[in-house]
């Protein structure tokens, strides 16, 4: 009797959980399509007959769109739908202008779902790759992400970052009365699983670099305070909670050490702490602030703000020999850093004529190109392959993601159904 | 009565020479302005509008609340780019300051907030400066550091939402938190 109850408990829990998934996911809106977009048409894969819970190549094409990269062909101009590579016939795909073409089918296999595709050349006309790929029952779009990855690898030689996955922070209400939670989904919103919820702020969420914790700030002790917590078990630490602020954590490359803001001493500083022993060390020592941390991919040296000039720009502390570069002089208010994955652009919020945009610094030449098209963009954060950032902004009186392609040419946004959605971050590559 | 006023103005004098003195890096910036410093005028100008003894609304009415009882103004604001304690103000900063002394075991939290311009972690930053301006402000005031702490909260809890200079106003506030 009492296995039954517990059952049927875990059931209702399920099925909760799984409300609880509908209702908080994002949902995507293409707001700017690159004007350079490869044209590439996905064709809707065959079926044994039965209707599946995901629509694969609606799923693909939406993922080539999102990145910028493609224009994928609406399904209505498709008059023909081949399911394999030997049916294709190349001059019709032509005359509709379209560079590249996906086919593919899904059949029922022993443990879920057994999807083959292949991606043709058209002016070429030959098979670039073709896999057959098992997804479990509950793993149709992620097999569909795999498969935007291998796509996208194939045409621009960069890798794929569909199959990864974002944090963010939903909040409502205002004042004394607010509910925040700290969410993470797939990449494309879908998915969305609550990793914590609190009436107190929690913000500055980061991914350790194994895709497995993440770190972030809480204030369920009514003082923030620095927490690492598994994504998969739940298991967590409290790591920083000393007085005054506990904030900003971010992670070194190789996941042992955590930069993040204490001020401890008195003014915000940056320090570092090895996450194995705790032991901290100072890296910012001034009487102005010093804030927002984050690593170059190398690991060799961190960058921050400081307003140590007067105003937030943004510096470069090297380990080593410990010298302090400042590296924005653009405006009189650049913030919140994030660098490229090949540490040769930084990403940040620029104060401009228009409000708080996100922008891209180019290390070399110093140039200062804004991205975003939105006034109060914040915590911008980069896709492991460094071609979109992800943003909080605002839409009417909400707070939405946004997304922007690291040239600027496309954007995207993913509003929320309920409440402010801020504080995105991306996750490493996963697999 | 008149000497107590005079005593009180010096020490609003005092506090807010020192609040300058300490305040090595100029106002606080939410959303950042041109970042012109004016640490040097701060002390001098609002210390002489401060020795009527509440010339705010609020503060008046704050000034005359018994000693054993917490007084009941517990929010006060900040300019755009500041974080300068405004003239109308100061009394209620004194009545803290007063209620503190007579209540040893009193202790209070300074939430520091800031508008919603500007980045996250930065707001935190400048909204713990409000915070401590504040603090100061008490400590010159004679109230014990022990008594006092400060939590920032930077943009996380907005007062008011929205994006006018009204809600920008409003959010921009220290609260003592007993």
């Amino acid at each position: 009797m009492k296995a039954l109850m517990t059952t049927w408990l875990a059931a209702l829990l399920l099925m909760f959980g799984t409300l609880a998934h509908a209702q908080s996911d994002l949902t995507i809106e293409i707001t700017r399509g690159s004007d350079r977009a490869t044209p590439i048409a996905v064709v809707p894969f065959a079926t044994d007959g039965e209707s599946l819970p995901e629509d694969v190549a609606q799923i693909i094409s939406d993922d080539l769109e999102r990145s910028g990269f493609f224009a994928p062909l609406s399904r209505d101009a498709m008059y023909d739908r081949p399911s394999s590579g030997d049916e294709v016939r190349y001059g019709q795909w032509r005359a509709l202008d379209v560079r590249y073409l996906v086919v593919g089918n899904v059949s029922r296999g022993a443990d879920g779902y057994r999807i083959r595709y292949e991606l043709m050349d058209i002016s070429g006309q030959r098979r670039m790759i073709g896999e057959s790929v098992s997804a479990g029952s509950n793993e149709l779009r992620g097999g569909a992400h795999y498969i935007s990855d291998q796509i996208f690898e194939a045409i621009t030689g960069i890798r794929g970052a569909f199959s990864t996955r974002i944090a963010y922070v939903t909040a409502q209400g205002a004042d004394q009365d607010m509910q925040f939670a700290l969410y993470v989904a797939d990449a494309d919103g879908h998915n969305s699983q609550q990793v914590l919820s609190s009436r107190e702020p929690i913000l500055s969420p980061a991914w350790s670099p194994d895709g497995r914790k993440l770190a972030y700030v809480s204030f369920e002790t009514e003082r923030p305070a620095i927490y690492v917590q598994d994504v998969g078990t739940g298991q967590r630490a409290r790591l920083a909670s000393f007085d005054g602020i506990n904030g900003a954590p971010a992670w070194s490359p190789d996941g042992r050490r955590l930069a993040m803001t204490l001020s401890k001493d008195g003014q915000p500083e940056i320090y570092v702490m090895d996450v194995g022993s705790r032991n901290l060390e100072r890296i910012t020592n001034n009487s102005s602030i010093d804030t927002e941390p984050s690593w170059a991919p190398d690991g060799r040296s961190l960058i921050f703000t400081s307003d140590r000039s007067g105003g937030p720009q943004i510096y470069r502390y090297s380990f080593g020999g410990g010298q302090v570069e400042r590296l924005t002089f653009t405006g009189n208010y650049n913030a919140r850093g994030r660098l490229s994955p090949d540490g040769e652009a930084l990403f940040l919020i620029h104060r401009s004529s228009n409000g708080f945009q996100v922008a891209r610094q180019d290390l070399e030449s110093g140039r200062l190109v804004v991205l975003s098209d939105s006034r109060w963009d914040e915590s911008p954060s980069v896709a492991p392959n460094g071609t979109m950032v992800i943003f909080a902004t605002q839409q009417g009186n909400s707070g939405v993601l946004g997304a922007v392609s690291a040239d600027g040419r496309a954007s995207y946004r993913l509003p929320s159904a309920r409440g402010d959605v801020r504080e995105p971050a991306w996750s490493p590559f996963l697999n | 009565m008149q000497l107590k006023s005079h005593a009180r103005t010096l020490a609003i004098a005092l506090s807010l020479a020192l609040i300058a003195g300490c305040s090595s890096t100029g106002g606080s910036r939410d959303g950042s302005m041109d970042g012109t410093r004016t640490d040097g005028g701060v002390g001098t100008g609002v210390a002489g509008s401060g020795q009527v003894g509440g010339t705010g609304v609020s503060g008046d009415r704050a000034g005359q609340q018994a000693d054993g009882r917490i007084p009941e103004v517990r929010t006060i604001y900040f300019d755009f780019d500041r974080d300068t304690i405004r003239p109308e103000f100061e009394s209620v900063l004194v009545a803290h300051a007063r209620y503190l002394r007579s209540n040893g075991n009193a202790r209070v939290v300074l939430q520091g907030h800031t508008d919603e311009r500007g980045t996250r972690e930065y707001n935190m930053a400048l909204g713990e400066r409000r915070a401590n301006s504040v603090k100061r402000f008490l400590e010159v005031q004679g109230v014990s550091p022990s008594q006092l702490e400060v939590v920032s909260y930077g943009e996380e809890r907005l007062a008011v939402r929205g994006n006018g200079e009204d809600a920008h106003a409003q959010n921009r506030r220290v609260v003592f938190a007993y």
